[in-house]
């Protein structure tokens, strides 16, 4: 081999692994209200700086504060905590009833609550929500039953994805929640695609959809920003960066280089970059992106800068890749407990209520979750008719599919 | 009716949908003030505006997932991909989305897509402009797959794929564009004029999606084929002296098996013939679902003519391209062991 000048090859590595004290200290936080919140019709070449800095609202001192301030009342608020304990507890449950072989598969969002139920309240029911798969506040803001994501995610009889999908690919066209593929990031440019079609038909719903920052590396993503952008789509396009793609962290994806919200300024968007455990600071930017589109000002991409507090899926281990108390030490904190502590702090909530609150939520999951059991799960009770399997495929089952369907004797 | 060749027909078929549906919407790559490479969309940003039918960037994959989110949104996008050799970039749009969309969401959205692309070869396009890759895609459950041989059938199944509501690959065998073509690169190029497919309608109709066609009858043996080898198989059958009957598929899937299989069972007698790769071709499911519907009637083991299991050779293509030599051979073979 020929001698270079120094020329090496860069594979990025986390600071940290197993068994090492979890670093964040390299981590450039801004103080909550630091950013100034622009006219949401602000030219994007004015807005490069906020792709490099981080949108705050509540400071760790649980008061709010600064432009962002999306001055939500208290009753609003308690809903947001509401539907992130929600969240939180019906993940628990299912995760359980995963671990006791109730069902295949599950997935958790702990410390991602925020993004998914502050954009859902942010956002109009009749806008089109294009999820990845860590969003199931997404459904439980939008007021979706607990019983029917249960009896998915059980594949059961009464599974409305009639037993074809892994659990919590969920699907609700009537609460405008597409389809959850699988497949990473093949939503984001099919949001704009819905998009475009509002502006084409001349309404006012905007569609919102989210990845993960590994999926940033995904030529959809570069699709959907690149069509989202040439056609002024109304469309906010989420990257959640919870800092890991199963065992992959950020910088794999390129998240060393530039923030992923910087993305966005290549296409001639902006690019927000907000703490997405900051319910407050997410539901403002939310709202900003929506007028901006509503107003025909297209697309935003927004950065949601988290951390998954859990495993990527019940398949992985995490204390195998990363240190085990990383969670624990992210520097901005939770998202319950940050909305939580706000709320006590200005004397709208207090621990006896929370604890209510936990009490109520986990008995509704709990009793939610022992009627869906009665529709059958995987391995037991009743599973949707096995001759569904051959339905769907068409509108119209062709002769063929008919013809095998009557092979199987069913 | 009127004389159209292919170009003119789909073009025909797309001025007839953007017409009679708001929800039609038209584009692709060059598709819009262009009107396409091969102008199968000339003049219809003109009329219909540049909203519904419009240049899109060069990403395949962006193409079609446009489509679909437009798709559950209401609107019946057809696009174009600009040449199937293309199409690779958007494989997962298609195969695991739009194929699946319908089944995987228990029927709560769909995708109501064409894709419309050229194929085939025989246009000296080397290996990245004469690609016939349509049997990656008849094994894709959840899509159909159509490869139109003239300008007739080429209108009637375009619009029949528009207003279907499940998405359509619409192969279109860029050789016959301008004209019926008989495997022969050294005689004449003809054109559609004298042709009875190249007589078209200029209104609405439609043919349906999944019905095969008898183009020649013949009691010997029948040839089972599509798109380009259409016209090569007609010539051959001619030269062979045998009475062959010969059937143009037109669908590929889902395929009209009882179609092929009453004529086959008939004639005892069997070859397909397709332009494209032998090895896992959709010739291979044809053959195999004959030797299941008629392996007791048949007479002579069935013979399969494709494209060679190698590249498009820009240089030697009509040594790659399957002729009328390589189709009268099979005939022989099979009428005379």
């Amino acid at each position: 081999m020929t001698p270079n000048n120094g020329n090496k090859l860069n594979v990025p590595a986390p600071r940290k692994r197993p068994g090492e004290a979890p670093e964040f200290h390299n981590l450039d936080i801004p103080d909550a209200g630091a950013v100034a919140r622009p006219d949401v019709m602000m030219d994007p070449k004015e807005m490069f700086g906020y792709a490099n800095s981080l949108i705050r609202v509540l400071k760790m001192n649980n008061k709010a504060v600064g432009e962002w301030d999306p001055g939500l009342c208290a009753d609003d608020m308690r809903k947001g905590l509401y539907h992130m304990m929600t969240t939180r507890i019906y993940d628990d449950r299912m995760q359980n009833m995963q671990r006791v072989g109730k069902m295949s598969f599950y997935m958790k969002c702990r410390g991602e609550e925020a993004v998914s139920v502050a954009q859902a309240m942010a956002l109009d029911d009749k806008d089109m929500l294009f999820p990845s798969y860590r969003q199931q506040g997404l459904l439980i803001s939008r007021g979706r039953d607990l019983l029917d994501m249960m009896n998915h995610c059980l594949s059961n009889s009464k599974d409305n994805c009639k037993g074809r999908q892994l659990p919590i690919m969920y699907s609700w066209r009537e609460g405008n929640f597409f389809s959850i593929s699988g497949n990473l990031g093949t939503q984001f440019c099919q949001a704009v695609g819905w998009a475009v079609a509002s502006a084409y038909k001349g309404e006012d719903a905007l569609a919102a959809t989210w990845i993960g920052e590994g999926t940033t590396a995904t030529s959809d993503f570069h699709h959907g920003m690149t069509f989202a952008a040439v056609y002024n789509a109304p469309v906010i396009l989420n990257v959640v960066n919870n800092q890991w793609a199963i065992s992959s962290f950020q910088g794999i994806a390129g998240g060393e280089k530039s923030t992923f919200a910087a993305r966005g300024v290549g296409y001639g968007m902006p690019g927000l970059r907000v703490d997405g455990n900051d319910f407050l600071a997410v539901y403002a930017v939310t709202k900003w992106a929506a007028e901006r589109a509503r107003n025909g000002g297209g697309p935003t991409m927004i950065e949601h800068f988290t951390y998954r507090a859990d495993a990527h899926s019940t398949s992985d281990d995490p204390s195998k890749y990363r240190p085990e108390d990383e969670a624990e030490s992210w520097p901005l904190g939770d998202p319950i407990e940050r909305l939580k502590q706000h709320l006590i702090e200005i004397g709208e909530w207090s621990e006896e209520k929370h604890a209510a609150a936990i009490k109520e939520i986990t008995a509704l999951v709990t009793r939610k979750y022992k009627e869906a059991e009665s529709y059958g799960t995987l391995n037991s009770g009743e599973r949707p008719e096995v001759s569904s399997m051959f339905e769907d495929i068409f509108k119209e089952q062709p002769e063929h599919l008919r013809r095998q369907r009557q092979k199987l004797g069913v | 009716m009127a004389k159209m060749n292919m170009i003119q027909a789909i073009n025909s078929a797309h001025d007839i949908m953007l017409e009679k549906d708001k929800s039609v919407v038209v584009f692709g790559e060059d598709v819009g003030y262009f009107g396409g490479v091969f102008n199968a969309t000339e003049g219809l940003q003109e009329k219909y505006g540049i909203q519904r039918v419009f240049d899109t960037p060069i990403a395949e994959g962006g193409i079609i997932a446009l489509a679909i989110g437009m798709g559950v949104n209401d609107l019946r996008p057809v696009t174009e991909i600009q040449f199937s050799d293309y199409i690779y970039p958007a494989f997962d749009q298609i195969v695991s989305e739009a194929s699946r969309l319908r089944y995987r969401s228990g029927g709560e959205y769909w995708a109501p897509i064409t894709i419309r692309t050229p194929c085939g070869g025989g246009i000296r396009g080397g290996q990245t402009h004469s690609q016939s890759p349509e049997g990656i895609f008849t094994h894709v459950s959840g899509i159909k797959t159509i490869m139109a041989s003239n300008p007739y059938d080429a209108k009637g199944l375009l619009i029949s794929a528009i207003e279907d509501d499940d998405p359509v690959v619409f192969f279109e065998p860029k050789r016959l564009y301008n004209g019926p073509f008989y495997g022969d690169p050294k005689q004449p190029a003809q054109s559609w004029e004298k042709h009875a497919k190249g007589e078209v309608p200029d209104g609405y109709y439609t043919i349906p999606i999944g019905k095969a066609e008898t183009v020649r009858f013949g009691n010997d043996l029948t040839i089972v084929t599509y798109g380009t080898m259409v016209h090569v198989s007609l010539a051959a059958a001619e030269m062979s002296g045998y009475d062959v009957e010969v059937i143009d598929l037109r669908t590929l899937t889902p395929l009209d098996i009882d179609h092929i299989a009453s004529s086959v069972c008939r004639t005892g007698r069997c070859v397909v013939v397709h332009e494209a790769t032998q090895t896992g071709g959709f010739g291979a499911e044809i053959l195999s679902q004959i030797q299941e519907e008629c392996f007791w009637k048949l007479e002579a083991p069935i013979e399969r003519v494709a494209g060679w299991d190698i590249p498009y050779p820009h240089a030697f293509e009509w040594e790659y391209f399957p002729g009328q030599g390589r189709v009268l051979d099979a005939i022989k073979n099979v009428m005379e062991g």
